[in-house]
């Protein structure tokens, strides 16, 4: 029972830290849709692109694990808002199908280049931070997991920020609420669109370069990350800031709680079933109050 | 042009031809390759009815195929049963899964990107499942054991059977889906994608039509389910049930051109192929060459012909047509 008790406890820890993560992760593509009512089905592999981004960085440049962030934010910011002008903004007035299966094409050109050029191999950084831990008790705490903790809370803090306290935020929540009286108090609403993407994207950067010292590489992490995200933002809420990273936090823990209670994979079968329950019942997400 | 256009009837009957005696005077390699542009064909049709006709984007549609395959197979390899049989409880259980899902979702007024999400998940969620059960192989998955030569058994030397199998439930998926499409079913299923809250305001009731239509679609791809799995005599989690049998069976309907009773065909006739191709001169050094050339396509078919080749085939002959119409006319038209 005390092995449990401790098992438990590991499982709370490590879900939580995980669960920081998949806040970040989702607070882009759940702004995103938000503002321009877009499911970016390429969210993951956007993702994708950064920690090759950051792996190659720290790998073969010698960098530092946290600075790559100077390089993959950026570098998301751009390659969202090149993506999104290229290919979003040309049929944002076609039926949002279109939209999905666009991203969905988007999304199977990046995973094939990504195989072309890296192989299936998974590739993991091996960084000085990687292997340190601090012992609570009986309970491991992992060095780079509690600072990806701490960097995605200070991320989502100056997203945050920027949302509500700088102009470019504003017209992005202006934007969000109602597009057309946003136009009509001078708001530009195609480049709040552009911008949106954009920062969405380098969320993306931010959490790539937190998560490779102790995640690995891989054409197909994307795919795992996508599935992450959107479960996470159809339980906070599609659109829903806050939302999201309290979800975040709970996918966290349902999966290391799960994997600790339930044999082999069933843990993963414990979040899509909340999943599909939430969609089924509650698709405004737990903090939402309106209906659709 | 305006020949070219009229000959297109002609040309797709010549195509048919081709199909009917393929296997007569092809080597294996390329019977192989009629057996994949049908049974995608095939898929994309299924595919369809619920996504193209009734607008209702499923993007876990491996989840159908992969009960078809799992059933039968189970009732194969455990249970000694042909596949004969066990394709049609696929089917059966495919629909009841169908009908589940189609009520469960319709009902709370799942919608759009939201019922996108929801049979990605369930779909996902399938493979996580059955990963998990024994008694289904796990993520080993399962083999379907070579019993000779034994018709009733569903299995055949060479490929030449397979082809004509296929090619006949092709032939069957397309009248079925030819002959829905002409009824008021069909009608209902385009008022439903076109405008729903008319559609309801006319009386159509939505909620029975996309049931219906998740039914009957979820059905036909489980039967292409127990033969994808007896064509290839292995299935796994990932391979039937996963997120890229969901994409590419979509992919061909996409871009042959949804909502059309062809379109799902042209789309892997045209494909199917350059896909092959790609895959054989770019071969090991570049695995998911094929994977990116469906992910340009796609994305260049969203882009600039949204309705797909047969959707801009539409165009381009209605153009031609009116345009002769106008010179016949003294441009009055």
């Amino acid at each position: 029972m005390v092995f449990s008790l401790a098992l438990l406890g590991q499982a709370l820890v490590t879900g939580l830290l995980i669960g920081g993560i998949f806040s970040l992760v989702s607070v882009g593509l759940s702004m995103i849709w938000g503002v321009m009512r877009i499911i970016n089905f390429a969210h993951g592999e956007f993702l994708m692109v950064a920690m090759y981004i950051a792996f190659f960085l720290v790998a073969k440049g010698g960098w530092d694990p946290y600075l790559t962030i100077l390089v993959t934010a950026p570098a998301l910011f751009l390659i969202g808002m090149l993506i999104f002008q290229l290919t979003i903004r040309p049929i944002l007035k076609d039926p949002p199908i279109n939209l999905i299966l666009l991203t969905v094409g988007i999304s199977l050109i990046l995973q094939s280049l990504a195989l072309m050029f890296f192989k299936a191999d998974v590739r993991s950084a091996n960084t000085i931070y990687t292997h340190m831990n601090i012992m609570l008790g009986s309970v491991v705490i992992r060095g780079p997991q509690l600072i990806s903790f701490v960097g995605a809370g200070v991320a989502a803090l100056a997203l945050y920020w920027l949302l509500h306290k700088t102009d470019i935020g504003g017209a992005i929540r202006a934007t969000a609420q109602n597009s057309a009286a946003a136009t009509l108090v001078g708001v530009n609403v195609r480049n709040t669109y552009l911008l949106a993407f954009g920062i969405g994207s380098a969320s993306l950067g931010v959490a790539a370069s937190l998560i490779i010292p102790f995640y690995y590489a891989s054409p197909t992490v994307g795919q795992f990350f996508g599935l992450i995200a959107y479960v996470v933002v159809v339980l906070g809420g599609l659109g829903n800031f806050l939302g999201s990273l309290i979800a975040g936090l709970i996918i966290g823990l349902t999966e290391s709680v799960g994997a600790a209670v339930l044999p082999g994979s069933l843990a993963r079968l414990a979040t899509f079933g909340l999943f599909i329950v939430m969609l089924l019942f509650r698709p405004q997400g737990i903090l939402g109050g309106k209906q659709r | 042009m305006n020949e070219l256009i009229h000959k297109i009837p002609l040309l797709l009957m010549v195509v048919v031809l081709v199909a009917l005696g393929l296997p007569s005077f092809a080597g294996e390699y390329v019977i192989h390759i009629g057996v994949l542009i049908l049974f995608y064909a095939y898929m994309a049709v299924a595919w369809n009815i619920l996504g193209g006709y009734a607008g209702q984007h499923s993007l876990g549609h491996a989840l159908f195929m992969g009960i078809g395959a799992y059933t039968s197979t189970y009732f194969f390899t455990v249970l000694g049963i042909t596949p004969w049989i066990g394709m049609w409880v696929g089917c059966l259980l495919a629909g009841l899964v169908g009908w589940f899902i189609g009520f469960m979702c319709f009902r709370y007024g799942l919608k759009g990107p939201y019922f996108c999400l929801v049979t990605i998940a369930l779909a996902e969620a399938a493979v996580y499942l059955v990963t998990n059960l024994d008694f289904l192989g796990g993520s080993q998955g399962m083999e379907v054991t070579w019993t000779g030569n034994a018709p009733r058994m569903m299995q055949f030397n060479g490929k030449t059977a397979y082809y004509y199998i296929i090619l006949v439930m092709l032939a069957a998926a397309v009248m079925l889906s030819a002959r829905i499409i002409k009824r008021r079913f069909g009608y209902q299923m385009v008022a439903v994608r076109e405008n729903e809250d008319a559609a309801e305001a006319l009386g159509v009731d939505t909620l029975k039509v996309k049931i219906q239509a998740t039914v009957i679609s979820a059905m036909l791809t489980a039967l292409g389910g127990t033969f994808f799995a007896q064509y290839f005599t292995y299935i796994n989690p990932r391979a039937v049930l996963g997120e890229d049998p969901s994409i590419q069976i979509l992919l061909f309907a996409i871009i042959g051109g949804t909502g059309t009773v062809w379109g799902p065909v042209v789309g892997a006739l045209v494909l199917v192929p350059m896909a092959e191709y790609f895959r054989s001169t770019l071969g090991e050094s570049h695995t998911g060459g094929h994977i990116l050339l469906y992910g340009v396509l796609m994305v260049l078919v969203i882009l600039f012909m949204p309705n797909g080749i047969l959707g801009l085939y539409n165009k381009v002959r209605g153009q031609i047509l009116h345009a002769g119409l106008r010179e016949k006319k003294g441009g009055a038209v």
